[in-house]
């Protein structure tokens, strides 16, 4: 699965070529990760994020088995066994820093991929799959996210799962029954705490499942790349070994330093003061906020204060509550006909002047207010702003970009990524081959090329 | 187009859905309604600082007071404890505070906790071993509730890390006692009732907890360092964040290693990578 000219796996040792024989392992990280995958020369940082994240995900899961070890899930003692971990384990203090903060640094690099999506156009044809199963992975990983900070058993562990199970009683009819079935109770009890930390045990194995799709989906098209002109020749393509590894490795370095500084110098302040005290049913928190990754879609689900009702009759036809849920899982749930609500046939932002500035100007401080409006107290006019700012981002995905990728006229595109890199000169005397080739390769309609599966 | 029209008309929906049913009545009440209420006491809070010269251990190099945390300790024993437990640290713990073994076995015998009579089997009382945690005051939540004008002392272990800027916070709720000014709680009509004592550095400024540190001397510190209130706020505030977080300087300490390692690592990275792409990039002129 890759382009005709892609390096081809050679074992060298007796022992190696026996195993290519029984089972190709070395060979399949050889064409997924290695230098048998060809990759676009000009991949800027932004490219970074996809490796970090699955660096992400697998220290998550080394920190979390570690902890699982000595936590227990019950809710007598969960809050304690969180404290014999910070006091009594040999360096808990650090894999519970590192694991609390993980987290979040988890979500600040799939925030930065997925916006790299956006203003690149990565979920267009071919790469649609990518895009829905990258969707899927966010949704998992929100779960995740959210079972793993009642784990503590602090205060906001314990209202938090109150305010987002009691979401599930907005589902007319059959709402409070479902939200007694998801607790295995009443209110959040041991039950609750029991089945949140199985399912926050198992989850992150669910989502490693789903990156290797997600893998498996990017390797069919190949990478997209900043010009979002695909590959033709292959002086457009260099080695993913050791042209990415040195740079993720650069990449990893840089997010390595600013991880570590907030896990020893400020572990605490992404966190809230409020989950060091012990969950009790009986005193409520003056402010109930989620965890800061979960700001914008928070003020989307709070955005909506009025019920739909019919005007001067009084009739109630969805009630508020109903409609901020639906607002709340219809914005993530949007990004799902993406690709087929964005039809332009220019893929990159940098090409696409009318796209570019509802990006910069629209979508980023939409979601810079969100963020910051989600963990605001809901009095005005924060209320009033989350209301605007949430107005915008359901017209942003479902009005303006179908809209302006019918009326924009885009930029001229470079013809090739190697006539992008190296000016229009160089690239007539780079190598062209591989182009010609087509037993392995099919030529698409706009001339790129299509690796053979 | 069928999905684009769709989403165009799912799109408009929703924002008018918002707009008119949400944001038009808000804005509404806000522009003609009556204005929210406030509590009076936001008219008396504000916002505490720490210590005038700070703790010790704040800082990316910050370091812990040895003498500073005995006599904090020394604080908490003679006054914290009569209400306050703290539940998370044993007395073992203290051998971080500089004590030697034998001083810590010393210290926890000079606790009484709760135990079981060998030969008979009934719960009785013995003196603590450096093994046992520190004791609770109460028997339960419902007797401390009673004996504190229905408020029950929140345990001390975490609460630096339970409160925003939490080592300040305790050092300026302990001074922050005194009167409301009487003009303004005139013209608001603000009073602290009965059985609650006004603490401008409290989120809702009356506070169940009678001032702690009432005069200066209250405690005579072992190491002869005079005991004003301010000094005795600033000492068992650090206690109290050596409680919540042991950890806490050896952490940083860790920190520094681990960056340095870093930085190293990632130069390294950084030049290899510069290295292997050298030969792709254009040449210049």
């Amino acid at each position: 699965m890759s382009f005709a000219w892609a390096k081809q796996y050679e074992p060298q040792s007796a022992f190696t070529k026996w195993l290519d024989e029984k089972l190709p392992f070395p060979r399949l990280v050889y064409n997924a990760v290695g230098a048998g995958y060809p990759v676009p020369r000009n991949l800027n940082y932004m490219w970074n994020f996809g490796v970090l994240a699955g660096f992400c995900l697998m220290l998550q899961i080394v920190t979390g088995v570690v902890l699982a070890m000595h936590y227990a899930a019950n809710q007598a003692v969960a809050f304690g066994t969180v404290e014999h971990i910070m006091r009594n384990v040999n360096y808990g203090w650090m894999l519970r820093y590192a694991h609390a903060n993980g987290a979040s640094f988890f979500f600040i690099v799939i925030y930065l991929h997925i916006f790299r999506g956006f203003f690149y156009s990565s979920y267009k044809a071919p790469r649609e799959m990518i895009w829905l199963l990258g969707v899927v992975i966010f949704l998992l990983m929100m779960a995740t996210a959210f079972m793993g900070y009642v784990l503590p058993w602090g205060q906001m562990s314990f209202w938090g799962a109150q305010v987002i199970t009691g979401l599930f009683t907005a589902i007319p009819l059959v709402g409070e029954p479902l939200q007694v079935w998801l607790l295995g109770g009443f209110a959040p009890d041991n039950a609750a705490l029991n089945r949140f930390f199985s399912l926050h045990f198992l989850l992150p194995f669910v989502i490693a499942g789903v990156v290797i799709l997600h893998i498996w989906a990017l390797h069919i098209p190949g990478s997209s790349n900043p010009t979002g002109v695909e590959v033709k020749q292959e002086s457009d393509t260099v080695p993913f070994h050791p042209y990415y590894t040195a740079k993720d490795g650069f990449g990893l370095g840089v997010f390595m330093i600013l991880f570590t500084t907030m896990v020893f110098f400020l572990p605490n302040a992404l966190g809230h003061p409020d989950n060091y005290i012990e969950a009790n049913p009986l005193s409520t928190p003056a402010l109930i906020v989620p965890e800061w990754y979960f700001y914008p879609f928070y003020a989307i689900l709070r955005a909506f204060t009025g019920d739909l009702t019919i005007p001067f009759t009084g009739i109630v036809l969805i009630p508020a509550k109903l409609l901020g849920v639906i607002g709340m899982f219809g914005s993530i749930l949007v990004w799902f006909i993406l690709p087929w609500l964005d039809k332009s046939p220019v893929r990159s932002g940098h090409y696409r002047p009318l796209f570019r500035k509802f990006f910069w100007f629209g979508l980023i401080p939409t979601m810079a207010a969100l963020f910051y409006l989600g963990g605001a107290h809901a009095e005005e006019p924060y209320i009033m702003l989350s209301q605007i700012f949430t107005a915008y981002y359901f017209m942003h995905f479902l009005v303006i970009l179908p809209i302006i990728s019918q009326i924009e006229v885009p930029k001229p595109l470079p013809f090739s990524i190697t006539e992008a890199v190296l000016g229009k000169d160089k690239a007539a005397e780079a190598p062209r081959a591989g182009t010609v080739d087509g037993t392995d390769a099919g030529t698409a309609t706009d001339g790129s090329l299509q690796p053979a599966e | 187009m069928s999905i684009r029209l769709g989403g165009i008309i799912a799109g408009l929906a929703i924002t008018l859905v918002l707009v008119l049913w949400s944001l038009a009545p808000g804005a509404y009440n806000f522009a003609f309604g009556p204005a929210p209420e406030k509590q009076p006491s936001y008219a008396f809070y504000e916002h505490g600082e720490g210590p005038a010269n700070g703790f010790s251990f704040d800082g990316a190099f910050g370091k812990w007071d040895y003498a500073q945390l005995q006599r904090g300790y020394q604080v908490y024993k003679e006054v914290c404890s009569a209400c306050h437990s703290l539940k998370f640290v044993a007395f073992r713990n203290l051998q971080d505070l500089g004590y030697t073994e034998a001083e810590v076995d010393a210290e926890a015998a000079s606790w009484t906790v709760p135990g079981i009579d060998p030969a008979t089997g009934e719960t009785t009382t013995r003196p603590g071993q450096p093994t046992d945690y520190f004791p609770m005051p109460f028997p339960n939540a419902i007797a401390a509730a009673a004996a504190n004008n229905n408020a029950i002392p929140p345990d001390l272990s975490l609460i630096t890390k339970a409160r925003h800027d939490g080592s300040n916070y305790v050092y300026s709720l302990l001074t922050g006692y005194g009167e409301a000014d009487p003009a303004k709680a005139a013209k608001v009509g603000f009073e602290t009732p009965d059985g609650l004592y006004f603490n401008k550095h409290f989120p809702n400024v009356n506070i169940a907890m009678a001032p702690p540190l009432a005069v200066d001397g209250q405690v005579t510190f072992a190491d002869g360092t005079a005991s004003t209130i301010p000094q005795m706020a600033t000492d068992v505030a650090a206690f109290l964040t050596w409680t919540a977080e042991p950890s806490l300087v050896e952490r940083k300490q860790t920190g520094w290693f681990v960056i340095g390692f870093l930085l190293f690592a990632t130069v390294l990275a950084f030049l290899s990578y510069k290295q292997i792409w050298a030969g792709l990039k254009p040449k210049k002129g």
